[in-house]
């Protein structure tokens, strides 16, 4: 695609090639439930923060996955790990562990 | 040195008891001396330094509170039921209760009867330069009875050191079986010792015998009572007159000697750390650090005795076994970072281990306190939460709110009517109870039904309480989280909070601090309704069980109001465990690393427990037993049929 250096929307432009496979292994060693999500949603519609703030562990997971780590830490920086997330996730995914997981690998310089 | 006959001769009255060794010396008492030696110097500056690691403030706090009278009897009291009587222990299992106390108390008791006859007969021995560290230990070694000059007063001693050494042997026999078959001890997993603790054990073991021994060879010249005196008889039959007693003082002196070596580093150091942990609670301080302070005297203070095996939830699964707060302690002992982490994360929280442990050791405020080493610091970002959280969005009954729109076009929340009117009575339902409308709709039927008027703090979602943060060892985020709802909370002018999640209302009573503000469970909200009146209540035959959430019953010490209330609306049934021995449901937010699978065999030894004398309702108040509770129940409908699982607004409003 060529990029033009404008645009009506935020760019959506990914690049694989940036894909850190090593923290997502180390990632996916201390908290393996990242690899088991279906991207339902279900998560960032119940959100207690999310009605205040975007906040969304489904697209920071995502957003892991298509190399873009500082999005996926915005996406959860307004947190509150109150669980509701993990009430509701139909893969019954340790929410809470992968929301600190993800957060402790990813923000580790 | 003066022969014995003028030794008599000189004193105006016949003594009882004659010093037979002037010296007060033989080289067999070496081992015991080294190692009670290197015993007091180690608990000497051990003692120092734990001192020396709390901070100030609480190093003042504790001085002045061995002054209180107060907290000088609750010392006293809480010294000789735990330290001496176990009578935390008896209350549970009346056998291990026997076992441990026969060996604490008959130990203790033998060591200070040892010294009063000492101070009675040859008190110049009671100092340390003539031998004082040893003697009494070794009492009967040195000392001749004066044949025909036994008093009552000897005898009566005689008596009770062989009395007191009898029960001790009961002890060690049973604490010996306890290793083979420790189920008919009332334990069904023990510990797995340690080498040190091996080393100790093993010691500790034959100390006693070895003393029944060695005061038995002795008993015809030291003297002795029915015990002694009748093994001595025995040694005789078997031995002729000549008794070699010598090698049997040796192993006494190597085993005890033995045992106090191995005690810094084993779980016997329990015996005297206890104490000190005892006089830190009870003086309120609060571990800051899962290692160092007061953590290091309730580390050191936990006995392994493996109670919170059986206690742990977790541990209807063998392998989670290891993840128990006494492996926990263990490793915090040897500084195994990489386990500690482990097991601290793993915990559900439930709070049962602190509950039966008969030293109170709060394995879980140290493994939250382990949290907070490592997830406190992570990044987090709540600049939403003033605008989140405002009185403005206070809602009255049926009153749908504007907050959303005040958040999102900028308006302020003043504008709201609902901020000016003052509530008496606020309801906060909290995250879990919004994804479990069933009991908003039970609360709200109840307070219509008895005419409370009442305000709906977070009827369009507010934010969390903060607890689950905390429990993530994230304090300083819950913290910011604490203060916005402590704001709005303020700000509604409200006297009384209704709360019908355990978790918040674990954290708003014990973190928000709201001055003249009464925080109350809806448990204990409904019931006092059902008690002035207010609410009128028809009984039903209904067979109720009623499950203790961890964080109400054993994290609030709320029991009684939830029973009280169901007990007018159904005919409550017990529980096999109930109280404080109930059983996490499984779906608790503690754990950060269990996992689904683990968890559904949780929720189902609770419901097996819940289930033991048939009832046909299960009622909870927690909005997160309630939905583990009634996802298990759903999903093996075979198993639990005709079984409803109900809140317990629910129940009391039909």
């Amino acid at each position: 695609m060529v990029d033009f250096g404008f645009g009506l929307v935020p760019s959506s432009r990914m690049n694989l090639d940036l894909f850190d496979k090593e923290k997502y292994e180390e990632l996916a060693e201390i908290e393996p439930d990242v690899r088991i999500c279906m991207a339902c949603g279900s998560c960032t519609a119940v959100c207690t923060a999310g009605k205040y703030t975007r906040t969304s562990l489904r697209e920071a997971i995502e957003d892991i996955k298509n190399a873009k780590p500082e999005k996926a830490l915005e996406m959860l920086r307004a947190c509150q790990l109150c669980g509701k997330c993990s009430m509701v996730c139909p893969r019954g995914i340790n929410t809470r562990h992968l929301i600190l997981s993800i957060t402790k690998v990813y923000s580790a310089k | 040195m003066t022969p014995l006959y003028q030794f008599l001769a000189a004193q105006a009255e016949v003594p009882e008891v004659i010093d037979r060794i002037p010296s007060g010396y033989s080289h067999f008492v070496i081992p015991f001396t080294i190692g009670i030696t290197f015993f007091l110097c180690w608990i000497g500056v051990g003692c120092v330094r734990l001192l020396a690691a709390i901070p100030r403030n609480d190093r003042i706090r504790f001085w002045k509170s061995l002054f209180i009278p107060k907290t000088i009897v609750k010392n006293l009291k809480d010294l000789f039921g735990d330290c001496l009587f176990h009578l935390k222990i008896w209350q549970r299992k009346p056998l291990l209760g026997y076992m441990h106390s026969a060996i604490a108390f008959g130990w203790f008791m033998i060591i200070v009867l040892g010294h009063i006859e000492v101070a009675l007969f040859v008190p110049a021995r009671l100092n340390v330069s003539r031998g004082g560290l040893f003697y009494p230990i070794f009492y009967r070694y040195f000392v001749w009875m004066n044949p025909g000059h036994t008093t009552l007063k000897g005898s009566f001693f005689f008596f009770l050191m062989d009395f007191f050494l009898l029960y001790i042997l009961t002890g060690i026999g049973l604490a010996v079986f306890k290793r083979f078959r420790s189920i008919v001890l009332g334990m069904r997993h023990t510990t797995k010792p340690s080498l040190a603790d091996r080393i100790a054990l093993y010691s500790l073991w034959l100390i006693f015998p070895l003393r029944l021994l060695a005061e038995s060879f002795t008993a015809d010249l030291s003297g002795g009572s029915f015990l002694t005196v009748g093994v001595n008889h025995f040694w005789h039959f078997l031995f002729g007159d000549k008794l070699m007693f010598l090698p049997f003082w040796w192993a006494y002196s190597i085993s005890l000697g033995l045992f106090f070596v191995a005690m810094p580093f084993s779980r016997y150091m329990h015996i005297l750390t206890e104490v000190l942990w005892i006089l830190l609670r009870n003086a309120g301080i609060k571990p800051h650090h899962p290692r160092k302070g007061v953590a290091e005297a309730e580390i050191y203070a936990c006995s392994s005795c493996g109670l919170c095996l059986d206690a742990c939830p977790m541990n209807v699964q063998k392998k989670n076994l290891k993840y128990s707060s006494v492996y926990f302690i263990r490793f915090l002992r040897r500084h195994n970072e990489k386990k500690i982490n482990a097991i601290a994360d793993k915990c559900l929280m439930c709070d049962k281990c602190h509950a039966l442990c008969p030293v109170g050791v709060d394995a879980p405020a140290l493994r939250r306190a382990q949290r907070i080493t490592v997830n406190n610091s992570l990044p987090y970002d709540y600049s939403y939460l003033p605008s989140a959280v405002s009185a403005g969005q206070l809602s009255g009954p049926g009153r749908v709110h504007p907050r959303f729109a005040a958040a999102e076009y900028g308006l302020s929340p003043a504008a709201d009517p609902a901020g000016a009117q003052k509530p008496e009575v606020l309801y906060f339902a909290g995250c879990m109870t919004h994804l479990t409308p069933r009991i908003i709709k039970a609360v709200e039927k109840v307070f219509k039904a008895a005419g409370v008027e009442y305000a709906f703090a977070d009827r369009e979602g507010g934010i969390c309480c903060g607890r689950p943060l905390m429990l993530a060892g994230k304090t300083e985020a819950a913290a910011k989280v604490i203060e916005a709802n402590k704001k709005m909370i303020e700000e509604s002018g409200c006297t009384t909070l209704v709360l019908s999640c355990p978790i918040c209302y674990k954290i708003f009573r014990e973190e928000y601090h709201l001055e003249g503000i009464k925080v109350v469970h809806y448990t204990q909200f409904i019931n006092d309704l059902i008690a002035s009146g207010r609410l009128p209540v028809s009984k039903s035959d209904e067979k109720i069980v009623y499950h203790d959430p961890c964080e109400l019953g054993r994290g609030c010490n709320v029991y009684f109001e939830p029973r009280a209330a169901l007990d007018q609306v159904g005919t409550l049934v017990k529980a096999a465990k109930e109280y404080d021995e109930s059983i996490c449901c499984g779906g608790s937010l503690g754990s950060l690393t269990l996992d689904t699978r683990d968890r559904a065999k949780i929720s189902e030894s609770s419901l097996d427990n819940l289930l033991a004398n048939s009832p046909e309702t299960i009622v909870t108040a927690c909005p997160l037993c309630l939905k583990t509770f009634s996802e298990a129940v759903s999903n093996s409908k075979h198993k639990y049929i005709r079984v409803t699982v109900k809140d317990f607004a629910e129940v009391i409003c039909r």
